[in-house]
């Protein structure tokens, strides 16, 4: 197998999952790109995570009462899964439907939420669309609840079309009134209340005696519509194609222009869009075919480092390297924290900023969040007895030549490519270094701080802040 | 401008994060509705400290007292916003970006900031102390530094060796050094973490030239205003400052959570007016202290629940001390929503205050609107 393979499927597992350890690249060497795309589309193929002992650890995630634990055991599975791309979608969807717990305050329906983008993420638009209609989350988010029949609310159906499907200047605000209308009496039903034992959860209700069953007229077509047929017609109509494959593209390929420009600024690469809208379009709404699409189209292959690492990626990817927080928890890793290191570099999981979304791209970087990105990789490696050093050890070999080790640990950690200035101080560094001895344990013990700080280093670089 | 000094206004701001309890902090004590609501949490006429015969301090902020009964702190009655709904991080956002009926990610003092230092030359100009940047002085493209800790604030922090963190630091500079042709994101890339290092380098000579006399409490707000302190007098050219208190989020047990908060917040307040006089550097700061909403007028028999209306608090040398606008009514025919406190002044309006009348800059642009005003400041 060429490098450059090994580079494609570090490059697709970073995309569609997030990263892969060096092992975990190991486990794939055998395999085609495009087996390994099946692979990851068909998640049933893969076992099931093991969660006896995170849960033991961390015994209050049998509580669905805060949302910052169940944030971080999120951001555990990512580091975790076996099926990375359930995951991996399952964040797509948070990004394009962000729902925060900030308003409702009820952590069940935000877990649940999640579980349901990992059930059905990789199914078809329409269902998607219409679990979504129907999830209590949601429901409260975007006051349906507040949606009666003498009184529409228009919160929900204005976003569903404008952020969630079609994107403005595809429908008027009549289409709005028409759609809030179908959707009355989608609420849920009332929780036990929250004292004295906590959180308890809902679940969808079609209250009929609230519910306008009166004609509407919907995007030009007339009936006695209710949600379920709003949700026909919006998936029928080109623009929410167009919709969903800018997202998927800004979220999988490359980094978009955000959302609120999408009406005045073209796609990057509208061929590439055009392509995966005839895609989805053919197949029904179907996300399987459009993904394999997407990873095995030549956009795809080219998009190496062109977008920026959202922090979940960064966390999970860094966190695979060391082999920290795994299936078999060690002191000091409880989940609440991994939430916690989300929020300050400005994605707080599970709580969004607002129903816009997180702005991704260079948006993910400030003074602030770039001190804690750097500092939260090297900090993963100032202790010497991480497992995932002594597995780049193991790797580099007996003795390491000076001229040797950059590209050996890029190989190894990767495989990553760094640009001219990254290249030639770190060269610098290696240099200054000088050829390693790692024959044995107490040469080991002795150089295993350098080639620790050459990975800090390479942690630390801009290109380290790209997927 | 009107402002008391020849030096450039410096504005620090505190938030008690969790909704701060204002009833129990300027009591109405001699208020019967008072105590028939507050049957379980409340403090007994004898307890209180008077600041006159209606309202009297909680018992632990004798230390806020002392500032003012010295005239340097201006009580802002009834501060809150239109539509309460009482969720924190609503509330929250509300106060820091000024938009209660819509939802925006552009804070006020990010717009402050961009407009004290148009050419982003001072990364320094606007710092915040804790962990993440709060709304209220983010937007797209101001650089603001955040410091979680400034004795080891910066890049490469967490290399315990000081040799090994320069290195570390040099090798950093050059990777990220700026080269023709890497695309706009790379620059953005490059600019950023050369301002991280800049305003790194500049803010460590604080703690390294910095003495003093007062010895402060052993709190994070303490430790968190000491940080404010030691930048302010390094003359670094900061002129916002942020930092937060947690903890007022009393559902249950506010009996014994509130007075040491209160305890920990008036002992560091105090003594940080009074490092800031020992380094003759007083007389140009203003901190305002606020919270993001009050709390339900009834007790809850441990706690209270969230509500609306509270108070905020002018404090500084430039600050005419006394009682702005009204004490929220206790009536029951005024309540808001039947059980809370109704605001009596628009938060817009207080910041529109500072803006205007210490900051110098024009407040509608930032404030989206003209809210009434008080005026709280000497010479204004």
């Amino acid at each position: 197998m060429s490098s450059n393979d090994l580079k494609l499927k570090a490059h697709l597992l970073r995309r569609a999952g997030f990263g892969a350890s060096p092992k975990e690249l190991d486990q794939v060497s055998d395999k085609s790109y495009e087996d390994i795309v099946e692979d990851l589309l068909h998640p049933d193929r893969a076992e099931e995570i093991n969660m006896d002992y995170i849960k033991r650890y961390n015994p209050e995630l049998r509580y669905p009462d805060t949302h910052p634990l169940h944030a971080g055991f999120w951001i555990w599975r990512m580091i975790n899964t076996k099926k990375p791309l359930e995951e991996k979608i399952a964040l797509f969807w948070h990004h394009v439907f962000a729902t925060a717990w900030y308003k409702g305050e009820h952590t069940p329906s935000q877990i649940e939420q999640i579980e349901t983008f990992r059930r059905n993420g990789l199914s078809n638009i329409k269902q998607i669309l219409n679990d979504l209609a129907k999830d209590p989350a949601m429901n409260y988010w975007l006051d349906n609840c507040e949606n009666h029949s003498d009184q529409p609310n228009e919160n929900w159906g204005r976003e569903l079309l404008e952020l969630f499907s079609m994107g403005v200047g595809n429908y008027t605000e009549e289409d709005i009134k028409q759609a809030s209308r179908a959707f009355t009496g989608w609420t849920f039903e009332q929780p036990l209340p929250l004292y004295p034992y906590g959180n308890y959860e809902t679940k969808f209700v079609f209250d009929e005696s609230d519910h306008d069953f009166g004609e509407k007229t919907f995007l030009g077509r007339t009936g006695d519509f209710n949600g379920e047929d709003i949700i026909d017609i919006i998936c029928e109509e080109r623009a929410t194609a167009l919709f969903i494959c800018r997202h998927l593209y800004n979220f999988f390929v490359e980094d978009e222009p955000q959302i609120p420009a999408w009406s005045i600024e073209p796609p990057r690469n509208p061929e590439a869009i055009d392509q995966m809208i005839d895609v989805l379009m053919s197949n029904d709404g179907e996300m399987v075919p459009l993904l394999r699409f997407v990873f095995n189209s030549e956009f795809f292959k080219d998009s190496m480092y062109k977008k920026v690492k959202n922090p979940c990626e960064l966390i999970a990817g860094t966190l695979k390297l060391t082999g920290t927080y795994g299936i078999m928890p060690k002191q000091g890793e409880e989940v609440g924290k991994l939430y916690g290191i989300g929020s300050v570099m400005g994605q707080a999981l599970m709580n969004p900023p607002t129903v816009e979304g997180w702005h991704t791209g260079h948006e993910w970087i400030d003074g602030g969040t770039l001190n804690e990105r750097v500092n939260f990789a090297v900090n993963q490696f100032n202790d010497m007895s991480v497992p995932g050093l002594s597995d780049i050890i193991s790797r580099l070999g007996d003795r390491v030549k000076a001229s040797e080790l950059l590209d050996k640990c890029l190989d190894i950690i990767g495989p990553f490519e760094l640009g001219k200035q990254a290249y030639d101080a770190l060269s610098e560094y290696a240099e200054a270094v000088g050829d390693l001895d790692l024959t044995n344990e107490a040469s080991i013990e002795q150089n295993n701080e350098y080639i620790a700080r050459m990975v800090q280093l390479i942690l630390s670089t801009r290109e380290y802040q790209f997927a | 401008m009107t402002t008391v000094t020849k030096k450039d206004p410096v504005f620090v701001v505190v938030q008690l994060s969790g909704g701060n309890d204002f009833m129990n902090t300027l009591v109405p004590y001699s208020n019967h509705r008072y105590y028939d609501n507050r049957k379980f949490l409340n403090i007994a006429p004898e307890d209180v400290l008077p600041l006159d015969n209606t309202l009297g301090w909680h018992p632990e902020m004798a230390p806020f007292k002392e500032l003012y009964d010295r005239g340097m702190v201006a009580v802002v009655q009834g501060i809150g916003y239109p539509d309460s709904n009482r969720s924190h991080f609503r509330g929250m956002d509300i106060m820091h970006t000024c938009t209660p009926h819509e939802v925006s990610t552009i804070g006020w003092l990010g717009t402050v900031i961009e407009q004290m230092d148009p050419g982003k030359e001072n990364p320094l100009t606007g710092v915040n102390f804790g962990v993440g940047l709060p709304r209220a002085m983010s937007k797209a493209g101001v650089p603001v530094t955040s410091v979680s800790n400034l004795d080891e604030y910066g890049l490469m922090s967490g290399l315990a060796a000081e040799d090994q963190r320069d290195k570390a630091l040099k090798i950093f500079k050059d990777m990220y050094a700026q080269a023709i042709g890497s695309g706009p994101v790379m620059d953005y890339l490059s600019r950023t973490g050369s301002d991280v290092i800049t305003g790194a380098d500049m803010i460590k000579v604080a703690p390294e030239q910095y003495e003093s006399t007062v010895e402060y409490g052993d709190s994070q707000i303490a430790k968190s205003l000491r940080d404010v302190a030691r930048v302010h007098t390094a003359d670094l050219g900061t002129r916002i400052f942020y930092t937060q208190q947690g903890g007022y989020d009393t559902h249950a047990n506010q009996l014994p959570s509130q007075p040491g908060l209160f305890r920990d917040l008036s002992r560091a307040v105090n003594d940080f007016f009074a490092d800031l006089e020992e380094h003759d550097a007083d007389d140009n700061v203003v901190m305002l202290i606020f919270s993001e909403f009050g709390r339900r007028i009834a007790d809850n028999g441990s706690g209270t629940d969230h509500g609306s209306g509270g108070g905020a608090y002018l404090v500084g040398k430039p600050v005419v001390g006394g009682l702005y606008s009204e004490y929220p009514s206790l009536e029951p025919d005024k309540w808001a929503k039947g059980e809370d406190l109704e605001h009596t002044i628009d938060f817009r309006g207080i910041y529109g205050t500072i803006l205007e009348q210490w900051l110098g800059l024009e407040a509608s642009p930032i404030v989206y609107g003209n809210f009434e005003q008080i005026h709280p400041f000497k010479n204004s």
